[in-house]
């Protein structure tokens, strides 16, 4: 690695050359490593800023963008919700346990540092196939980190999805999503803006654990990379606990001024970050920080990435009741610094000045213009031979439910506390959403995390479109409004072209999507360099969407299973050929190739909103949306659910020509499944109208135990309900085994 | 008018549901107490709630059994005022010795949340004095350390004692090896001190106490509030006609 100020960088000589040249000089050591943290990818966004511009972030209801740890958009009646997604992949390869429970805490930190009380969590994960022990063993440890940190902390973990494919057999990825609720004018901003305010760092001492976590995650795993198991952090629940208690009774107090949590980067990021908002700087003196071990030097002290730790910006007129509420919760504290007038960060040990650095060239670095290629795969693969259509269509959705990627997940959800802050109003597995009410008021948030790699693989840009789509489709089949997303956008090397053009495809889709819904995007993580240098192979691209959406009043909440016999079935859409990157082709066939979905996005919009009307005039029993294993699924999922059969007509889908087969488990998006009561579906069919959407009933649902699906006069496809249970409820336990 | 207490330790965090339930919908006085400000004497009732106290380091509950505080609770429980040990409040309990046997590890090795029905054994208690025996209730449990113990010779006092209050069942109250979460001896989840006013369970009743968050659309959790909270109020039965 090339050297700049007597240390080794992960930078470019070309980096390192306009370091020289911004500041005129040679950096000494200690600025020469919080540049190299603060310039690299994972801090500065510098490959996906330029790219990353063309996301919509205006909206009414948005509080906060973009730009700070967490999006803040207004609920209505006073309350904000606060959330964000993170990534924590590079360390969970490594070390699942720690790696995943670290990247709850981090992401706990990123809301409470808003000023929000967190209430809810959820875990967006990419597995390999469980047929591989690794994989086993990673999805194990991941569920058990999230569970041991979340549980104690006190923060229910309430939905999330989980993926498996080969592409992340070396290269899991750990997606973490957390909610926040707040009065609006609780939120405490990450900024730094008055000189002699003091800085007071809260929490966990400082170690030297997690030293260039950031440049760790910030280049590709390589066969070498266990050596890096240094670089993975160790958390601590008991005392983020605390931390969380004294945060939001310390703000209460009315002299907290700036509040940032240490995450990537530790204190240099912490503390120039909130400068550069505040168009000031900040004196820090490491050799104030309390620390965990001895002989540490103030290179180590502020680039250490050690958990459970909060930077807090106090007006000196409240510093002593600050302290005391901290003193109250056992945390230790210390008076670490101030702000001053200059746009400088200046680090001082023992009287000393040992770095002295504009607030720019460590907030702001330099963006790196990419160059941007389309695979030469693509189009091969979209070139596929149709498979041989399957002699038991039964069977073939018996293999479906009980598939990793389908079957119920269960076995994770159970690990995790659901149920804790009393706000659990649609559980994990009820709703294609989870429903967190506000406490005291008739009203809900609602969440879900969504991505479809196979789809993303084979068109990044209706890939990422489709993304936004479904997550906010999930949030409608629950009967509430989107009206925001972030979002986390995992792919390979983006110093490679192919890659790179996956990537701005796939933000060109969110941003395209967002538009069409007129949903902004208020904020969102990179997370580059999932690939593996042994194999040579990336990670299918993963942006993963979290949309957030408001239900009131909580009596119009709708949920997936069948309500009662004699009910009518509807699908709401068209079914379109489109089985690229579908679970039937993956399992059944084995093949990745196809033409995938298309999000058509005037119908995505004209669906949603007929969808949400539908569900607020209480004419929905249930609703579930059509995504992976197509209208077989979707129905037979709303028949677990229920324990009650369906009788169903497949001939009376709306859809352009194609194989039965083709027909049951294609993927295209803008479609839902509805049950209503006799008396309510001519209700259903006016606003369809209303709304320009193709509405169809396609059957009833039944007491008989059975799952029919008749095709012009034909039993197609005839499965016992108890059957069917069987299949999707246990085919995720088989392959884990319980303990 | 009579004062509740949910007392806190570091590491409580079903501290604030537990409030909002006595609060909010049984309309009590309550309040959250620092467990270093706890003083048996300011409260006619104290509510230890679930969560991690200080991390669950050692074993669940022991560090808090030790504390100071829970002199007081011990004190409140030798006058006969209602003490209510949910989750790890009853795993604190336990330890202090105010409940007699163990919680151990789930059998499956796994944290475990879920909702399970109850059967009620005993309605001679201060918290179950509203309910018949028999009657099933359903609530959720979220433990690793919820699988109860007791020696030969305790459980045959927990039985002379009647002690035993809830014991996980199926939906028709019958007590199955099927309808047990977590290993639990004789599908143990919740028992009662001799006296009848100290009740430590696993399951959560404060997760139950309203309809919108029951899977079944019940709130059985109430019963155990509302039971304690009409004593309190002097309209339930005197602890001394049980024993």
């Amino acid at each position: 690695m090339p050297l700049l100020g007597g240390v080794e960088v992960s930078l470019a000589e070309e980096e390192i050359r306009k370091v020289r040249e911004i500041l005129g000089r040679e950096p000494n050591a200690v600025e020469a490593g919080m540049i190299d943290v603060m310039w690299s990818e994972h801090c500065s966004y510098k490959s996906s800023k330029i790219v990353l511009k063309q996301l919509p972030k205006e909206g009414e209801r948005v509080v906060v963008g973009p730009g700070y740890d967490a999006g803040v958009v207004d609920i209505g009646g006073g309350y904000v919700a606060v959330f964000k997604i993170e990534s924590h992949n590079h360390p969970s390869a490594l070390d699942p346990y720690n790696g995943a429970a670290t990247g709850i805490g981090g992401i706990v930190r990123d809301i409470l540092c808003m000023g929000a009380r967190p209430i809810a969590l959820l875990d967006s994960l990419r597995f390999g196939p469980l047929k591989s022990s690794h994989s086993k063993w990673l999805l194990r440890y991941v569920v058990k980190g999230i569970g041991d940190y979340g549980n104690c902390i006190g923060i229910p973990t309430v939905a999330g999805e989980i993926e498996f494919d080969e592409s992340f057999e070396r290269n899991c990825l750990v997606n973490v999503v957390c909610v926040g609720v707040a009065r609006r004018d609780e939120i405490v901003l990450a900024r730094a803006d008055r000189p002699g305010d003091l800085v007071l760092l809260v929490g966990g001492a400082t170690g030297r654990d997690g030293i260039h976590g950031v440049t760790f995650a910030s280049r590709s795993l390589t066969e070498n990379s266990e050596e890096d198991r240094p670089a993975v952090q160790v958390g601590d629940p008991f005392t983020k606990k605390l931390l969380i208690e004294a945060t939001l009774e310390a703000i209460k107090t009315g002299f907290i001024r700036g509040l940032k949590d240490l995450g990537g980067g530790g204190l240099t990021c912490a503390s120039s970050e909130m400068a550069y908002k505040g168009r000031r700087g900040m004196e820090i003196d490491v050799s104030k920080v309390h620390l965990r071990e001895t002989g540490m030097t103030p290179f180590e002290i502020m680039l250490s990435e050690s958990q459970e730790r909060m930077l807090f910006i106090v007006d000196p007129a409240g510093i002593d009741k600050v302290t005391a509420i901290m003193d109250k919760y056992e945390l230790q504290w210390s008076i670490i610094g101030r702000v001053i007038e200059e746009e400088e960060i200046v680090v001082k040990a023992n009287g000393e000045i040992v770095a002295r650095l504009p607030t720019k060239i460590l907030a702001d670095p330099p963006t790196i213009n990419r160059e941007a290629k389309k695979p030469a795969y693509l189009d091969e693969l979209l070139k596929i031979e149709p498979p041989p259509m399957p002699s038991d269509l039964s069977l073939t959705l018996m293999n479906l439910l009980s598939s990793e990627n389908i079957a119920s997940k269960e076995w994770v959800y159970r690990q995790y506390d659901h149920e804790v802050g009393i706000r659990s109003v649609v559980k994990c597995g009820d709703g294609d959403a989870a429903v967190l009410r506000i406490l005291g008021e008739d009203k809900g948030i609602a969440v879900a995390s969504d991505c479809n790699s196979k789809h993303c693989y084979l068109d990044p840009y209706h890939g990422g479109a489709g993304a936004v789509a479904e997550a906010c489709r999930n949030i409608v089949s629950v009967g509430a409004e989107p009206v925001a997303i972030v979002d986390c956008l995992n792919f390979g090397n983006p110093e490679k072209p192919e890659i790179f053009w996956q990537f701005k495809m796939a933000v060109q889709g969110i941003a395209d999507m967002c538009r069409a819904l007129s949903i902004p995007c208020v904020g969102g993580n990179v997370s580059f360099y999932n690939d593996d240098e042994v194999t040579g192979k990336a990670v299918k691209p993963s942006p993963v969407v979290v949309s957030l959406g408001v239900v009131e009043p909580l009596s119009s909440i709708v949920t997936m299973p069948f309500k009662e016999p004699g009910d009518e079935v509807l699908i709401v859409g068209e079914t379109f050929r489109e089985l690229g990157g579908s679970e039937y082709y993956y399992t059944i066939h084995g093949i990745e190739g196809g033409k995938p979905p298309i999000v058509r996005f005037e119908q995505e919009r004209k669906t949603l909103e007929f969808v949400l009307e539908a569900a607020r005039r209480g004419l929905l029993k249930a609703a579930h949306d059509c995504s992976k294993g197509g209208i077989a699924v979707s129905l037979a999922v709303m028949s677990i659910k229920s324990g009650l059969g369906a009788d169903v007509d497949v001939a009376a889908i709306p859809a352009e020509e194609m194989r039965l087969d083709e027909l049951l488990f294609s993927e295209s998006h803008s479609r839902f499944i509805i049950s209503t009561s006799n008396e309510m579906a001519e209700e259903c069919f006016k606003l369809a109208r209303k709304h320009h959407v193709t509405l169809s009933s396609i059957g009833r649902v039944k007491d008989d135990g059975i799952f029919l699906l008749r095709f012009k006069g034909e039993k197609s496809l005839l499965c016992k309900v108890d059957d069917i249970i069987e299949a999707w409820k246990k085919g995720f336990e088989r392959r884990m085994g319980w303990g | 008018m009579v004062k509740v207490a949910v007392l806190q330790f570091p590491g409580s965090n079903c501290d604030l549901d537990t409030l909002y339930v006595l609060r909010n919908v049984i309309k009590l006085d309550a309040e959250l107490v620092w467990h270093r400000e706890f003083k048996a004497n300011v409260y006619d009732a104290v509510v230890l709630p679930g969560g991690f106290s200080y991390g669950d380091a050692l074993r669940a509950g022991v560090i808090a059994a030790y504390s100071p505080a829970m002199k007081h609770v011990k004190e409140m429980a030798r006058e006969g005022k209602p003490v209510l040990g949910i989750c790890n409040g009853f795993q604190i309990l336990v330890e202090a010795g105010i409940l007699p046997g163990a919680l151990v590890r789930n059998d499956t090795l796994t944290f475990i949340c879920k909702w399970v029905y109850l059967r009620l054994e005993n309605n001679k208690t201060v918290f179950t004095w509203k309910g018949k025996v028999g009657q099933v209730l359903a609530m959720p449990i979220a433990h690793n350390e919820g699988k109860y113990f007791n020696d030969e010779k305790g459980l045959k006092e927990l039985y002379e004692n009647e002690q035993v209050v809830f014991r996980y069942s199926n939906i028709n109250g019958e007590v199955t090896p099927e309808a047990n979460p977590n290993g639990s001896l004789d599908n143990i989840a919740g028992i009662c001190n001799v006296e009848r006013n100290v009740l430590g369970l696993m399951p959560h009743p404060e997760r139950a106490a309203e309809v919108i968050l029951s899977p079944y659309r019940t709130k059985d959790g109430l019963l155990i509030f509302e039971a304690m909270a009409e004593f309190l109020r002097g309209k339930g039965v005197a602890t001394s006609r049980w024993s």
